[in-house]
C-alpha cells in the first residue's frame, strides 16, 4: 500500500503548491492593482485616515477637520462659514467624493502629492503621522463676506465675482442660495439626507450650483462695455464724446423690427458716453451690426468669451455666437439673443478696462504649502490678453465713470473713490416672460490703481418686475464688495 | 523478524521496530514553547497596533494557551509517548494564531456593529479547551486505533445521521446564506459535517480493509480499465449518491467534494488501482455538472468565482434575479492584494470589510492582509507540514486499517485546506467550509483536535518499538559457550 501512499503524498504536495502559486499571483503579481483599485475601500480609508490640509484665506483656515465617531473613516472635513465659501472650496465628502478646489488640489490636501514624497518618506521613518498640505487662496474674507451677505439680504438667486485687475487674483466668488459642505462631509444617514436635499430634482433652488463660475446668464446691457470696446478698438469712433451716427428709431438691418430703448432717453446721435450713461440699445445695437459678427466675436474673445477659464476651478465658457444675421449681431451686442456670460467673465471685462486694457488671467490659488508651511508652488500673475489699447481703455473708463457719476449706476458711488460701472437688465425666458436678471459690473479706483473689479448678477423671481434693475438690486452689492476691498487695503 | 545469526557474533540484527524511533517528547515540548510564544507575541502586537498598549489580557491569554498546550503535551507524553513530535506543536500554533486573528477582528467596530465580533476570541478559547479535552479523551481511551475497526458499520450509520441532521425540521439552523449545514441545540450551533468527516474516515477504512482484495482483483478488463464487479461497486455508488444528495439538499459543495475526495483517495490506496481514480473523477464530474445545471446556488458560486467584480457590483447595487449576491469574494481579493508581500502588520489591515464571514470562512484573508505573502505562505506550509506528518504516519503504520485511516484523515485535511484556501483566494469556486484551527467555530476546532488526536494515536502505534523478540535459544547458547 505504500506506492499509492507516496503518490497521494505527491498529490497533497501539489495541492499546497497550487495554493502557494495562487498566493504569489494574488499578493505579488496582482497586489498593486488590487491595492489601488478605486473600488477597494481601503483607498478611501487611507485617504481619510489623516487630517486633511486646509484651505486658507487671509492667513486663516476656512476649513478644518473633525474625528468621526462611527464608520471606518477617521477624519471628516469641516467648514467655517461653509455656505459662504462653498463656491470657492467645493466640498469633500466621505460618501460623495470631492469637487472644485478640494478635488483639484486633493493631492496636496491629503498629502499624497509627489512633491510631498520626500517629506512623507522622512515622516514615515521618524514615525510621524502623515499630514496634508495647505492651499492658500487669493480671496479676501471681507470682500467675500460683503458679497455673500449682499446676495443673502437680496434674497433671490445670484452670484458675485470680484477680481484684482492688476494681477487677476480672485477676491470674491459668491453664489446664493448656497449650501454648507459640512453637512455632506461625512458618510452618515444625516449626510445622505442632506445630499438628497441638495439634488436639483428635490430642490429647485439648486444650492450646490456654483453660479459665479458655472452658470451663464444673458449679460444684458453690461455687454455694451464690450461693444464700446470693439467700437473704439476698430476705430469706429475715436473718443467718448464724438457724436455717433445713430438714428432713432432704428430698424435692425434685414428686418422691419425696430430696436427699442428702455424709456424715452436721448439716444439719437448720442455720443458713446451718453449712450452708455443712458444705456442706449439703439446706439450699441447699430454699432454691433456695423462692425459685424467677426469683429464683435473677436473682441469678445479677447475678453475671454467662448473659452472655459481655469482658475484652477473650471468655469463655464461664456457665449458669443458666430454666423449670425446682422439683426442678431445687433441683439447680441446689447447682451441679448445668444450672448451669455458667467459672472466671472463679466468681472474680467470690468477688470480689463480698469487695468488699462490688459486682461490678467484670473486665479484663486496663491500658493501651495507643505504641512510645515514651506511653499511648494506659487502662482505668478499672467497676462491673458489685451482687449484694449491703454488709450481706448482710458476712454472707456471715463465713460463707465460717467455711468456711476450721473447715469444708471449712481447707487454704486463711494465717497472719495472713483467708481466706473455699467448696469444691465437682461431679458429672460420665452418672449421675456420671466423676471429679468439684474446685472452690475464695476471697478473702483484709488489714486491711479484699481484694486477691485466686480460683477454682480441677481435673479429675483419674487421681486416686482418694475423694480428690477441693475442699479436697484445689483449695484449696492457691488458697492459693498468694492468698499470691503478698499477698506481692507487701508 | 530478525533471523538469528549463524555466526557467533555478539551483534544481533533486528527490525527497525525493535530498535525503535526515539520518543522525541522533549523535541515536542521545545516546539510547543515556540507554538505558544509566537501567538503570545502576535497578541501583544495586535494590542500595540490597535490601542498603543500591550493588551491587558496578555497574561491570562498566554497562560491559557500555554496551559492547554501543556496538558496536551503531558497527555501525549503519558499515553502516546512515541507519537509524532510535530503534529501537536503545529496544531497548537495554528490554533493560537487563529485565536489572535479572531481577537483582532473582535476589536473591529464595523464587525461589532453587525453583531459579528466582540468576545468571540473568548468563545474560541473555550472551544479550544473543549477540543484539547476531546484530544485527551481520544488518547486516554483509545489505546489502540484498531479498536475502531469494530465500529465500521456503526460508523457508517453514524456518519449518515450526522450528515442528514441539518435536514431534520426544527433542528436545522439557517445561519448564513446558502449552505444548510448547521444544527441548533439550545443556543449552540453545531456543524455535524466536521465530525462526520472523522466518522466517515473510520467507516471507509474498516470497509475498504475488508473489501480491498475483492475490489482490487475481482474485476474485468474493459478498454484498458479494470472495472469492478457490481456488488463491490455498490457502496461506492451509494457514497457518490450521498455526496450528490448533500450537495443538492444542503447545497454544501465543499463537504460533498471533501467526502468524495477522501473516499477516492482511500479507495486508491486500498486497491492500488488507478482505474478507481479515473472512475471516481468521472463520477464526480458527472455529478458536479448535473447538479450545477439546475442548482442556482452552485451556479452563483461558479459565476462569483469567474467574475468576482460583477458579483460585487450586483451585491452593491442590488439585482432582481432573486439570488443573494455577495461581495465577499471581491473583498477578500482586495484584502490579499492590499497585504502585498509583507503585509500591513497585525491589526493594521481592513479585512473586516469582508463582513460577517471575516472571522470564519474568510479568516485567511486577514492573515493574507496583515501578514502578507510571507506570512500566508508560512501558514500554508504549516498546513502542508501537518498533512505531510499525517501521510508519513500512514506510511509508517504497520496495519492496513491504520494506514487507511491515517491517509483518509490527512487526505481529508489536505482537501479541506485546499478547498477553503483555494476558494478564499479565488483559485476555485467558494464552498463555505472553514480553515481548520484558524477559523472561528466550535465544531471545527473540536473535530480537528479529535482528528489530530487519532493521527497521533496511529503515529504512536507506528513508531512504538516492536516488543523485543523472544530470546533465541541459539543466541543464548552462543552467550553461554563463548568461543576462544
Amino acid at each position: 500500500m505504500n506506492k499509492p501512499l507516496r503518490r497521494i503524498a505527491i498529490f497533497c504536495g501539489l495541492l499546497v503548491l497550487a495554493l502557494l502559486i495562487r498566493d504569489n499571483w494574488l499578493q505579488y503579481v496582482k497586489a498593486d492593482s488590487l491595492r489601488e483599485d478605486p473600488d477597494n475601500r481601503r483607498v478611501l480609508i487611507a485617504r481619510y485616515a489623516t487630517p486633511r490640509g486646509d484651505i486658507i484665506v487671509d492667513g486663516k483656515a476656512i476649513t478644518g477637520h473633525a474625528e468621526t465617531t462611527s464608520g471606518d473613516f477617521k477624519y471628516k472635513r469641516t467648514y467655517k462659514d461653509g455656505a459662504m465659501w462653498a463656491p470657492v472650496t467645493g466640498f469633500v465628502s466621505q460618501a460623495y467624493g470631492a469637487t472644485q478646489l478640494e478635488s483639484i488640489e486633493d493631492g496636496i490636501l491629503t498629502g499624497t502629492d509627489d512633491r510631498l514624497f520626500f517629506r512623507n518618506t522622512l515622516d514615515m521613518l521618524t514615525g510621524k503621522p502623515k499630514e496634508g498640505g495647505n492651499v492658500v487662496t487669493t480671496l479676501s474674507a471681507a470682500a467675500q463676506k460683503a458679497a455673500y451677505d449682499g446676495l443673502k439680504k437680496q434674497g433671490g438667486k445670484g452670484a458675485v465675482a470680484a477680481i484684482e485687475p492688476s494681477t487677476g487674483k480672485i477676491l470674491a466668488l459668491a453664489s446664493y442660495p448656497s449650501y454648507d459642505p459640512s453637512t455632506i462631509a461625512g458618510g452618515s444617514d444625516a449626510d445622505a439626507e442632506a445630499w438628497k436635499k441638495l439634488d436639483k430634482k428635490n430642490n429647485p433652488d439648486d444650492p450646490s450650483l456654483n453660479r459665479a463660475l458655472r452658470e451663464v446668464y444673458p449679460p444684458g446691457s453690461t455687454f455694451k462695455v464690450v461693444t464700446a470696446a470693439a467700437a473704439l478698438e476698430n476705430g469706429l469712433y475715436k473718443s467718448a464724446d464724438e457724436q455717433t451716427d445713430s438714428p432713432l428709431p432704428w430698424t435692425m438691418p434685414g428686418t422691419t423690427t425696430q430696436l427699442k430703448n428702455e424709456g424715452n432717453i436721448p439716444c439719437k446721435n448720442a455720443t458713446l458716453r451718453v449712450a452708455l450713461q443712458y444705456s442706449c440699445n439703439t446706439v450699441f445695437g447699430k454699432i454691433g451690426s456695423q462692425l459685424g459678427n467677426d469683429k464683435m466675436l473677436e473682441e469678445a474673445k479677447k475678453f475671454g468669451f467662448t473659452e472655459e477659464q481655469f482658475t484652477p476651478v473650471r468655469s463655464s465658457a461664456s457665449v458669443f455666437s458666430d454666423d449670425m444675421a446682422p439683426s442678431e449681431v445687433a441683439l447680441s451686442s446689447i447682451g441679448q439673443f445668444n450672448t451669455a456670460a458667467t459672472p466671472l467673465q463679466m468681472a474680467m471685462v470690468a477688470s480689463a478696462v480698469a487695468n488699462n486694457g490688459t486682461l490678467m488671467k484670473p486665479y484663486m490659488v496663491d500658493s501651495l504649502q507643505a504641512p510645515n508651511v514651506d511653499t511648494l508652488e506659487k502662482t505668478e500673475p499672467e497676462k491673458l490678453s489685451e482687449p484694449l489699447s491703454p488709450e481706448n481703455a482710458q476712454i472707456l473708463q471715463s465713460m463707465m465713470e460717467t455711468v456711476v457719476e450721473k447715469g444708471t449706476g449712481t447707487t454704486a458711488q463711494i465717497d472719495g473713490v472713483t467708481v466706473g460701472g455699467k448696469t444691465g437688465t437682461a431679458q429672460h425666458g420665452e418672449n421675456n416672460s420671466k423676471n429679468p436678471y439684474a446685472w452690475f459690473i464695476s471697478y473702483a479706483k484709488v489714486g491711479d490703481s484699481a484694486p477691485v473689479a466686480v460683477a454682480v448678477v441677481v435673479q429675483d423671481d419674487k421681486a416686482v418686475r418694475e423694480n428690477i434693475s441693475g442699479s436697484g438690486l445689483a449695484a449696492p452689492i457691488a458697492k459693498s464688495v468694492m468698499e470691503a476691498v478698499i477698506d481692507s487695503k487701508k | 523478524m530478525s533471523s538469528s545469526t549463524s555466526n557467533t557474533s555478539t551483534h544481533h540484527t533486528s527490525t527497525i521496530g525493535a530498535i525503535g524511533a526515539p520518543s522525541r517528547r522533549n523535541t515536542e515540548l521545545a516546539l510547543l514553547v515556540f507554538a505558544v510564544l509566537i501567538p503570545v507575541f502576535a497578541y501583544a502586537n495586535v494590542g500595540l497596533a490597535i490601542d498603543d498598549q500591550v493588551p491587558s489580557g496578555l497574561l491570562s491569554y498566554g497562560l491559557g494557551l500555554g496551559l492547554l498546550a501543556g496538558v496536551a503535551h503531558l497527555v501525549v507524553r503519558k499515553f502516546a509517548p512515541y507519537a509524532d513530535p510535530l503534529m501537536l506543536p503545529l496544531a497548537t500554533l495554528l490554533n493560537g494564531l487563529g485565536l489572535v486573528a479572531i481577537w483582532r477582528l473582535d476589536q473591529s467596530k464595523l464587525l461589532q456593529q453587525i453583531g459579528q465580533a466582540g468576545g468571540k476570541a473568548t468563545n474560541q478559547l473555550i472551544y479550544t479547551a473543549m477540543g484539547i479535552a476531546l484530544f485527551a479523551v481520544v488518547l486516554v481511551f483509545l489505546k489502540d486505533h484498531r479498536v475502531l475497526q469494530r465500529y465500521t458499520y456503526i460508523s457508517m450509520v453514524g456518519a449518515l445521521v450526522l450528515l442528514l441532521l441539518p435536514l431534520v425540521p426544527g433542528l436545522g439552523a439557517n445561519i448564513t446564506y446558502g449552505a444548510k449545514i448547521w444544527i441548533q441545540v439550545g443556543s449552540f450551533t453545531i456543524q455535524p459535517g466536521e465530525f462526520a468527516k472523522i466518522v466517515l474516515a473510520v467507516f471507509f477504512a474498516g470497509y475498504l480493509m475488508v473489501k480491498r482484495d475483492a475490489l482490487a482483483l475481482a474485476s474485468r478488463r474493459f478498454m484498458g480499465l479494470y472495472l469492478p464487479r457490481g456488488r463491490d461497486l455498490g457502496p461506492i455508488i451509494v457514497v457518490w449518491m450521498i455526496s450528490i444528495l448533500i450537495l443538492v439538499f444542503e447545497t454544501d459543495l465543499g463537504t460533498s467534494l471533501l467526502f468524495f475526495g477522501m473516499f477516492i483517495i482511500m479507495l486508491y490506496v486500498a486497491t492500488e488501482r488507478t482505474s478507481w481514480i479515473v472512475f471516481g473523477l468521472l463520477m464526480s464530474a458527472a455529478g458536479a455538472v448535473g447538479v450545477a445545471s439546475f442548482e442556482p446556488h452552485v451556479q452563483t458560486r461558479v459565476q462569483a468565482w469567474l467574475d468576482p467584480m460583477r458579483e460585487y457590483t450586483l451585491s452593491r447595487n442590488g439585482s432582481n434575479d432573486g439570488i443573494v449576491h455577495s461581495e465577499q469574494a471581491m473583498q477578500a481579493l482586495w484584502a490579499f492584494g492590499s497585504g502585498g508581500t509583507l503585509g500591513t502588520g497585525w491589526g493594521q489591515g481592513h479585512s473586516e470589510l469582508i463582513r460577517f464571514a471575516a472571522n470564519s470562512d474568510f479568516i485567511l484573508a486577514t492573515f493574507g492582509e496583515e501578514l502578507g505573502l510571507a506570512g500566508l505562505m508560512a501558514i500554508l506550509l504549516i498546513y502542508g507540514l501537518i498533512v505531510e506528518r499525517g501521510v508519513r504516519t500512514a506510511l509508517a503504520a504497520r496495519d492496513p486499517f491504520g494506514k487507511l485511516l491515517a491517509i483518509g484523515l490527512s487526505g481529508a485535511f489536505a482537501l479541506q485546506v485546499f478547498v477553503v484556501a483555494g476558494g478564499v483566494m479565488g483559485l476555485i469556486p467558494l464552498t463555505g467550509m472553514t480553515m481548520p484551527f484558524l477559523a472561528y467555530g466550535g465544531s471545527s476546532v473540536i473535530a480537528n483536535w479529535a482528528l489530530i488526536g487519532i493521527l497521533i494515536r496511529i503515529s504512536d502505534t507506528a513508531r512504538r518499538p516492536a516488543p523485543a523478540p523472544a530470546p533465541s535459544p541459539d543466541a543464548e547458547m552462543t552467550q553461554v559457550v563463548r568461543p576462544s
